[in-house]
């Protein structure tokens, strides 16, 4: 593969690592300041010693994704109260949910084990520590909380391997972390980035596990020299790492993306559109189709590109499909009285379409839905994560009467191999997807409409709306990206492995002329 | 009931004490007992009669459910029990020191906590190591680098730190080799003199009760069955149970003296 990833990847290395340090760090802190006290409460209580443990344990079952993606919604109902009631906003994407959720993560250990370290000390010496007169404090501080300082460090150090294991998951809800790399990488094939940002991710666990555990073996010997060698490590460690965050913070333009090829496109097409314009422009990638609207809203992201029939069937619930057009002229008051400006449709469609190996549909002679239904009981579908659950599929199984023997949800780039080696028999592809031309794919009428149409188009924030420099760097991309034109952008990505801020100077070039 | 062998005032006093636990178990049942002023008095019995139990009243290590144990007069279930401990010696079986501090902060921890200045405190450590006989080189070690016997004779610089008046020792040489045991009990009986100390010891090794009491109170089943000078519980034993506990040591003499002229030439 190109040495170019490999440049990429170095290079937003400071960024991507310096945000991945910062909250694994605030998470850590966060989580030991709640759990030392909450364990040694626990050590001194046996009522709440259950019911603790208990809920570490529960919250620790949670998978990581899952546990990430949870705070979003809490987030944003909580911000709903603080804004009636005084006003203020919480921000319900980006830093604060990943912070909440990884400091949930990192509590089991720590208390596990600061309440084992505790309870674990020889009653001979807890006894002389009162029997000499000491206050239930003091016998802490001076006699249990150092004993047990070993048995603590390492529940430290446990959590700290998670946290920083699991932050990279904390990219699909718009923080920045080594798990961009993963997400981008796996999205475009770009698997250098992927690699990357494994290494990156494993060998920060590695340095971090390594300092602490010589702060553990400096407390298990009462050695301070270990002691301070390891605080020094963390210092420069975490003080190398936030130190390209430190730069002067101009207040910036947030374009959001979702989590496919097309949109890393746009997103870097629209930020380097804002950024030659002179206004700072930065990128929250892989945002799952329904938080990246809601974000919108609540003015966590400025800009992004979205489709109409999303709109339409997500966020407007509407199951009837009266023709691409009558979609465009219904969707742009109802977004006004979001509070949502609508710059235009931006001249491609990316539709949901039923597609299937050429040779396979000539062999049935399948040409659309209609055709397809006496083959679908004995066939396998494939999709993306969010196809099946979408209105247009109820839509398209109502309307045409399909029932398919299997359903799998696929990551796209692994659902168009899918098919390609026959583990399914048709996808939802993607109709400005440039693997439909590179796989030869065959496409389904829809004769009976049953999927609405797909327009892209441009969504500001109502914030952003009558930021007049920023409207005027964006506005000339409405019209001007025609589907072959997508297709190419799209195909560029995935088959040549060119990344997305090089296909984009490539379209801005491309409609400059 | 028998006067106190020395001194002139009460200084502990249990007044129908009584202790049981949760589930009904009752450890010590009405107990009554005066320990006077620089007494040396100890508790034996046989595991189990309450001997530790009512030691650790003392200091209120344990709280009483019926009665009251009095200091001076004063019912110390009104005091403030860290204050009360930090003016009260404490040696443990177990010794319980503090592994992770030296010697010395072992030894001063008691003055730290009761806030003596720094030098007061190391001046009273070299003191105090000089009355144990500690060597000084052991200042800067680790509890653990010591053996059993210079354990219990930190153990014991520990409880004199703060210049207590009263001792209070659960079977503080029991946990030693004999060798180590018989020297540090003699050794602490000069201290106890020395020093005008109330001590309160418990054991349930007859031959260390007679060798250092002025007075033995022996308990059975959370009772006080006898208590009295070692000539009283020697001469008179009150029933079968004191008679065999005083008897054992004096047929252990016996049989030694006997093994002694046998094996020694004619």
């Amino acid at each position: 593969m190109s040495s170019g990833s490999f440049a990429a990847a170095w290079a937003v290395l400071p960024e991507y690592l310096g945000q991945h340090v910062l909250l694994s760090i605030s998470a850590l802190a966060l989580g030991i300041a709640i759990s030392l006290p909450l364990a040694i409460a626990a050590a001194h209580s046996r009522r709440l010693r259950e019911p603790v443990l208990a809920f570490a344990s529960i919250v620790q079952t949670i998978p990581g994704l899952a546990l990430l993606a949870l705070f979003y919604p809490i987030l944003l109902a909580i911000s709903a109260v603080t804004i009636q009631a005084f006003g203020m906003r919480v921000p319900a994407l980006g830093f604060l949910p990943a912070l909440l959720a990884l400091t949930l993560y990192s509590m089991l250990p720590i208390l596990r084990n600061t309440i084992a370290g505790l309870i674990g000390l020889d009653e001979s010496v807890t006894t002389a520590a009162r029997a000499v007169g000491m206050t239930a404090w003091q016998s802490l501080r001076i006699v249990e909380l150092p004993l047990a300082a070993p048995v603590i460090m390492a529940g430290i150090r446990i959590a700290a391997v998670w946290v920083i294991g699991t932050a990279t998951l904390s990219t699909p809800v718009g923080q920045t972390s080594l798990g961009n790399y993963i997400f981008t990488g796996l999205q475009t094939e770009n698997w250098i980035f992927v690699i990357f940002g494994c290494v990156a991710a494993g060998a920060l666990a590695l340095v971090i596990d390594r300092l602490l555990a010589l702060a553990e073996s400096g407390f298990a010997r009462r050695s301070r020299i270990r002691l301070l060698g390891a605080f020094v490590g963390v210092v420069l460690v975490v003080g190398a790492s936030l130190y390209p965050l430190s730069g002067s913070r101009r207040e910036q333009v947030m374009i959001g993306a979702k989590n496919f090829e097309e949109q890393y496109i746009l997103s870097a097409l629209m930020a380097d559109r804002l950024d030659k314009a002179g206004i700072a422009a930065r990128q929250r990638s892989d945002l799952g189709s329904t938080i990246i609207f809601h974000a919108l809203e609540a003015g966590d992201i400025d800009a992004y590109v979205d489709y109409s029939g999303t709109i339409w069937a997500n966020h407007m619930h509407r199951t009837d499909n009266p023709g691409r057009a009558a979609v465009l002229a219904q969707m742009a008051p109802w977004l006004k009285a979001h509070n949502i400006a609508y710059l235009g449709p931006l001249g491609f469609a990316n539709a949901y379409v039923l597609a299937m190996r050429r040779d396979r549909a000539q062999a049935l002679g399948v040409r659309s839905l209609a055709d397809l239904v006496a083959h679908a009981p004995a066939m396998k579908i494939g999709g993306d994560y969010e196809f099946f659950s979408r209105p247009e599929w109820t839509a398209v199984v109502k309307a045409y009467g399909l029932h398919f023997a299997v359903q799998r949800s696929y990551q796209p780039t692994f659902m168009y191999r899918a098919l390609n080696d026959g583990d399914v028999d048709v996808i939802a592809a993607f109709s400005s997807d440039g693997r439909i031309a590179q796989y030869n794919l065959f496409l389904l009428a829809d004769p009976k409409s049953a999927l609405p149409p797909y327009d892209a188009v441009l969504l500001v924030s109502a914030k952003r709306a009558r930021d007049k420099k920023l409207i005027a760097a964006l506005k000339p991309l409405v019209g001007k990206l025609d589907l072959s034109l997508m297709q190419r952008a799209n195909l560029m990505v995935d088959r040549d492995n060119r990344t997305p801020e090089d296909v984009a100077r490539w379209i801005d070039s491309q409609i400059r002329h | 009931m028998v006067s106190p062998s020395r001194g002139t005032c009460c200084m502990i006093r249990f007044e129908n004490v009584s202790k049981s636990y949760r589930k009904g178990h009752a450890v010590l049942r009405g107990l009554n007992l005066e320990i006077a002023e620089r007494e040396f008095a100890v508790l034996i019995g046989p595991s189990g009669c309450g001997k530790s139990t009512t030691l650790s009243l003392v200091n209120r290590l344990t709280v009483p459910t019926g009665g009251a144990v009095l200091m001076d007069g004063v019912d110390i279930a009104h005091t403030d029990p860290v204050i009360l401990r930090r003016h009260i010696g404490f040696v443990f079986q177990s010794i319980g020191l503090f592994p992770h501090l030296t010697v010395t902060e072992n030894i001063g921890i008691t003055p730290r906590l009761l806030g003596w200045r720094i030098q007061e405190i190391s001046a009273r450590i070299r003191e105090l190591m000089e009355m144990v006989r500690l060597p000084s080189a052991y200042a800067e070690r680790l509890p653990r680098h010591l053996s059993g016997g210079e354990q219990q004779r930190v153990g014991l610089a520990r409880a004199l730190a703060a210049r207590p008046k009263i001792m209070l020792m659960d079977e503080p040489f029991g946990a030693l080799d004999p060798l180590v045991r018989d020297e540090l009990g003699g050794e602490y009986r000069v201290i106890h003199d020395r020093l005008g100390l109330t001590t309160v010891l418990v054991t349930h090794d007859m031959t260390e009760g007679l060798l250092l009491a002025d007075r033995i109170v022996v308990m059975r089943e959370g009772e006080i069955v006898q208590r009295g000078s070692p000539r009283d519980l020697l001469r008179s034993p009150a029933d079968d149970f004191v008679r065999a506990m005083i008897e054992s040591p004096r047929r252990r003499a016996e049989r030694l003296n006997q093994a002694l002229s046998l094996g020694a030439p004619a």
